[in-house]
């Protein structure tokens, strides 16, 4: 290998629902700061997949490594305590609540002397987080319901930026979202490459596919078609992939 | 400035309708009754001590329904909790009365909970069975008699005493509704309560423990009716099977007005204690009419389905 070590590498993962065979032999290793496009009709096992990576499913056999070391999640918060961290396309969004409680839910920061909610200093790291990625809502105080689809998509992403170290996965990001709204996360996530994270995407929109990604990996019916350059390929290519019709 | 603003802006209708309602109605009466007595220290001391068992259920029931949950069954919890307190103050001292009323306040809770959040069994169809189970239990338990509470210390702390000319029931009150407003506010657990109601899921793949949330929440609110039940057996020095038989309707109006949501996600603690006061105003309004209880009954019927009406709102966007 290169001396870049790879982030994730997924060796031979093979995944079965009893009978069911939902993901067979696949192999995909991801660097820092590479955006890998997963792509492939319904059923091809992409979200499978995404929930092996995240922790929710366990494979049948093959083996995830982050960083170089043997992973195994045991659940999705064993997984996000190693730095993983997924955007739903249904955004895991508490609606009711306000932004800042939202960009922590679940790992709510506390102060001395009595472990009281820090409310401040969510709001202002909060603040700056959505600053920094230039998500534009009114403010960190904001209830979530009052935002778009786009701001809310862009909130989900900049926590998943705050919390992630190495890996953030992407189920569809801009899927329930109109054109604008799309372009403005394509944007968010052309700034998380900066950060040196290694990103998993997965799109409907070969467009999109094409915009952001430095590889695409193909999935048919759970097999791993092949893993193409961005630059190299082009759109005819990967739909004859997606399809199986050369 | 920015906060300040920010905060006005969240101040919705559905929080700021009790305290409206809560000052049109005090107004209306203080005029109307005015000579009535309405407006003497007495008769308000009276609401408050009065209403203190039916707000201290109504902060469990806040932790309930923003998790998303319901608790019908706080009504019969109440009257096994005050029986079980005061057979045990036959015998024994204080401090096992008071822990067996309260733990047997939780314990149902837990049983409650446990169904609710293990066996995942909708909340209100187990609490509107157990409300009729335990309702069973306490007829059955003293054969439907009444027991005197006779421990004079037990009647001071929970009833009619007083700590520096303040009532105690008071006193009960300001502590639930202080400890209540800041668990729910300023605690993880509380924000987990209220992101568990809100969307189950994220809060699940956020890494909270949903159902630990909800037998929490189910525990909660059955202590709080436990410590409801030992209020009623200070205040009325005795224990008997009807105690809280009358609060369900009472309890959740008070608390739905108060700005908390029937779906979860969003409450407000300092909203069921006015709510839980404006009822008592309510009660105590109608009898000072001298309506008949049956005209009461229609009246307070339909002021609270004004309330529940004007802060239910905007919820159905």
């Amino acid at each position: 290998m290169t001396a870049e070590q790879n982030v994730l590498s997924l060796t031979n993962i093979h995944k079965a629902f009893g009978g069911v065979v939902a993901i067979q032999d696949f192999s995909l290793d991801l660097k820092a700061g590479e955006v890998v496009a997963l792509v492939g009709d319904n059923g091809a096992g992409k979200s499978t997949l995404i929930k092996i990576v995240s922790g929710v499913y366990t494979p049948t056999s093959g083996s995830i490594e982050l960083d170089g070391e043997e992973a195994s999640f045991s659940d999705a918060s064993s997984a996000r305590s190693n730095g993983i961290e997924v955007v739903y396309q249904d955004l895991a969004l508490a609606d009711q609540q306000p932004v800042f409680m939202n960009m922590f839910l679940g790992r709510e920061l506390t102060k001395p002397p009595f472990g009281l909610l820090d409310k401040d200093r969510m709001r202002r790291e909060s603040q700056e987080l959505v600053d920094e990625l230039d998500v534009r809502i009114p403010s960190a105080s904001s209830t979530i319901s009052q935002l778009s689809g786009g701001q809310r998509q862009g909130i989900a992403i900049a926590r998943a930026t705050h919390w992630a170290s190495k890996l953030i996965l992407l189920d569809e990001p801009t899927a329930a979202l109109g054109v604008a709204e799309t372009a403005r996360v394509e944007d968010l996530i052309e700034n998380l490459k900066k950060k040196n994270l290694a990103i998993l995407i997965i799109s409907h929109s070969l467009d999109q596919v094409f915009r952001l990604s430095d590889r695409i990996c193909v999935l048919r019916r759970g097999q791993q078609i092949g893993i193409r350059e961005t630059a190299k390929t082009d759109k005819n290519k990967i739909v004859s992939m997606i399809t199986g019709v050369a | 400035m920015t906060r300040v603003t920010s905060r006005l802006n969240g101040l919705d209708f559905q929080q700021a309708v009790v305290y409206f309602g809560f000052l049109a109605i005090f107004l209306f009466f203080a005029v109307t009754l005015y000579d009535d007595g309405f407006l003497t220290q007495r008769n308000l001391t009276n609401i408050v001590l009065q209403t203190a068992p039916a707000t201290i259920m109504a902060v469990g029931l806040v932790f309930a329904l923003s998790a998303g949950e319901i608790d019908l069954s706080f009504g019969s919890i109440v009257a096994v909790s005050a029986l079980s307190c005061a057979v045990i103050l036959q015998d024994y001292p204080l401090p096992l009365g008071v822990a067996v009323g309260l733990g047997v306040g939780m314990g149902i809770g837990a049983f409650n909970g446990v169904l609710i959040a293990y066996l995942k069994l909708p909340s209100f169809l187990v609490t509107l069975a157990t409300m009729g189970l335990f309702a069973g239990i306490a007829r059955s338990m003293t054969d439907l008699r009444s027991i005197p509470v006779m421990n004079d210390t037990f009647t001071g702390i929970f009833g009619s005493g007083k700590l520096f000319s303040v009532p105690s029931l008071v006193i009960w009150t300001v502590i639930g509704v202080a400890v209540g407003h800041l668990i729910y506010r300023h605690t993880r657990f509380g924000a987990h309560v209220l992101a568990t109601g809100d969307n189950p899921r994220a809060a699940q793949v956020s890494g909270i423990k949903v159902p630990r949330v909800r037998l929490y929440v189910m525990m909660i609110c059955g202590g709080c009716a436990g410590l409801a039940g030992l209020l009623y057996a200070g205040r009325l020095q005795a224990a008997k099977y009807t105690l809280g038989e009358s609060d369900l309707m009472t309890v959740i109006a008070a608390v739905i007005v108060g700005g908390t949501a029937l779906n979860g996600g969003k409450g407000s603690v300092i909203g069921a204690l006015l709510g839980s006061l404006l009822m008592g105003m309510l009660n105590n309004g109608l009898i000072l009419m001298n309506l008949k209880v049956s005209d009461q009954m229609i009246v307070r019927g339909l002021i609270i389905l004004v309330a529940v009406a004007l802060s239910l709102r905007d919820s159905n966007r």
